[in-house]
């Protein structure tokens, strides 16, 4: 996969976001190399998601400036070089569709309304159901799979536009081990490809030996950017992390008192 | 039934015929990514709006039609526009929008000084009282409204299974979602003269409803919901002509009710189909130390011996009374 040399696939210069007026993420600064491998991890409403969410252009950033391949976001159309797997518990919805649909509709990126799919396309999908390990599957409704295995589904959908810059969420959240790995195997083909990947973690697990770099966020701030920690070190007994608290605003109703019922 | 075969040599018939067959073609294709976005009810707050609709146009006197047609893709905006900016849930936008629309069409048709009849003839449809100018009308729509769903079939298949997903991807998801509201509106009118405002939700969800027991891809799922409502349609309106003889029995509420009819009859189908994919579905390939021989079993298990045969790894497990049963050299192993 062609990875263009000098330009960081992702560069966040003293970004920042709020929602609804209140500040979530202050002063970011982060550049992803091409063909690293990082995660980003933390506790819960410590702001990793929503950093993604930036990176994604999902959320607006209120400061400072985000570019996606030395290309500054609001000019970024290249949208073909960015894969993205949104935090779902499902990879179902309200319709039926089998795995190769949903992979399938991942190949959007490269394709122009009113046109079939070339044969081209169809090699692509193929190959991202094989990396997942799902070839077997490709005809099964989604919403017949486990939980980890639509995971699977979703990643492969991301891989199907043939990215070369990954951005996965919480792919790993409740997933058993035996998907965890399976994940990790597919993250690990794509990253010899050249890929790059950023990937939101609660913990590791078997994705452990692939990570290049690891950033730890904490209370909406870049707590730690080094190498990757053991598990150990990020969560446990040498940081003890204050207790987390959620960014979700409490604003109280005309007749609600404000900080009640928490 | 000579009475019956007459009817089609009728012009009003086969205007209506026409028109219930593009109807039915229609409402389940742009039905189909209203289920799948999980509005299904999108259809009927766009149709209890079109009524205000109706109503101005009969105090304008102006075509009916053509103001339902506006107000309809207003509302469709509104709605969507309220679903996305306001922090409203989707389903309280619609429910804000059907009583608006509503009460305004009822109390415009008042002022109007038209009678209930008239509005009757949008709320439940008039089948038969379809002008040749209408057919065309309705054609021309669904054309334009199948070009557009199928053709986009990707793009809008991306956008109602995953919005984030498709933003990513570089998709105008907003734009997307605009249209797919506008394209309801459309059905709508369209559908309002077929079987009416009040009913014409039924023909955008109970046929994607009835393809979704059987079908298990979102191909199938559209296709099987357009075929669904071609018969729904097509048959509700000969079976009213039918009855028509004896009682007066309106095409509209005959076609939504055999849809219905056609939903009931495909539930029972789904349920076993769906129990008998999940009784199927492989076992899990994990590796156990032990090894467990089952007693005495007189029963010899083979590929039709009544007994389902689940894939387990690189062999079968015959599944009986709560027991998975491997073959095993000259027994059977417990999995």
């Amino acid at each position: 996969m062609p990875v263009s040399p000098g330009a960081p696939p992702v560069e966040v210069r003293d970004g920042s976001v709020a929602i609804g007026g209140r500040p979530i993420l202050r002063g970011i600064d982060l550049t992803v190399r091409s063909g690293e491998f990082l995660a980003l991890m933390g506790a819960n409403g410590s702001g990793k998601s929503t950093l993604v969410r930036a990176i994604t252009g999902l959320l607006p950033t209120t400061g400072g400036g985000i570019s996606l391949f030395g290309t500054p976001y609001a000019d970024f159309r290249d949208w073909k070089r960015v894969g993205f797997v949104p935090q779902r518990a499902s990879a179902a919805s309200g319709v039926p569709a089998t795995v190769w649909e949903v992979v399938a509709s991942g190949r959007i990126t490269r394709r122009r309304p009113f046109l079939p799919l070339s044969r081209e396309d169809r090699r692509a999908i193929a190959d991202a159901i094989d990396v997942v390990g799902l070839s077997d599957s490709t005809g099964l409704g989604v919403s017949q799979l486990s939980g980890g295995q639509q995971q699977r589904v979703l990643i492969a959908r991301a891989l199907a536009g043939e990215p070369d810059l990954l951005v996965l969420d919480e792919p790993t959240a409740g997933v058993d081990l035996g998907n965890q790995r399976a994940l990790a195997d597919a993250l690990a083909t794509f990253k010899a490809g050249g890929a790059t990947i950023v990937l939101v973690a609660h913990e590791l697990g078997p994705m452990a030996p692939l990570i290049d770099r690891a950033v730890v966020m904490r209370d909406g701030r870049i707590a730690y950017d080094g190498p990757a920690l053991d598990e150990e070190d990020a969560h446990g007994h040498h940081h003890p992390l204050a207790a987390s608290h959620d960014h979700v605003p409490h604003v109280g109703s005309p007749l609600d008192e404000l900080g009640g019922g928490r | 039934m000579s009475d019956f075969v007459d009817l089609f040599s009728l012009p009003f018939m086969q205007r209506a015929l026409l028109a219930a067959l593009l109807t039915g073609l229609a409402a389940p294709a742009i039905g189909t990514f209203l289920v799948q976005r999980r509005l299904a009810l999108l259809g009927d707050g766009i149709g209890h709006v079109a009524v205000t609709g109706v109503a101005i146009g009969l105090l304008t006197n102006t075509s009916p039609t053509w103001t339902a047609v506006v107000v309809a893709i207003l509302g469709a905006v509104l709605i969507e526009v309220i679903r996305e900016r306001g922090h409203t849930n989707g389903d309280v936008a619609l429910a804000l929008l059907f009583y608006g629309g509503l009460a305004g069409g009822v109390l415009i048709t008042g002022l109007a000084g038209q009678g209930a009849a008239r509005l009757q003839e949008y709320l439940f449809g008039s089948l038969t009282s379809i002008t040749a100018g209408d057919v065309w009308f309705t054609f021309g729509l669904t054309v334009v409204l199948l070009v557009t769903t199928l053709g986009l079939l990707p793009q809008l298949f991306a956008v109602s299974s995953d919005p984030d997903f498709a933003r990513v991807a570089g998709l105008r998801v907003r734009l997307y979602n605009l249209l797919i509201a506008v394209l309801a509106a459309v059905t709508v009118t369209v559908a309002m003269r077929t079987v009416g405002l009040l009913l014409v939700s039924a023909l955008m969800v109970v046929p994607v409803a009835t393809a979704q027991q059987l079908a298990r891809s979102f191909r199938t799922t559209i296709a099987g919901a357009m075929v669904v409502g071609v018969l729904a349609a097509l048959g509700g309106l000969l079976l009213s002509a039918a009855l028509s003889f004896r009682a007066t029995v309106a095409p509209g509420p005959t076609i939504v009710l055999l849809a219905l009819a056609m939903f009931a009859s495909t539930w029972p189908i789904g349920v076993w189909l769906r129990r008998r994919r999940r009784m199927l579905s492989p076992f899990a390939s994990v590796e156990v130390a032990t090894h467990t021989v089952t007693d005495e079993h007189p029963h010899q298990h083979g590929t039709d011996c009544g007994h389902p045969a689940v894939p387990h790894a690189d062999h079968v497990d015959y599944v009986h009374d709560g027991h998975r049963h491997a073959v095993h050299g000259e027994h059977y192993d417990e999995h």
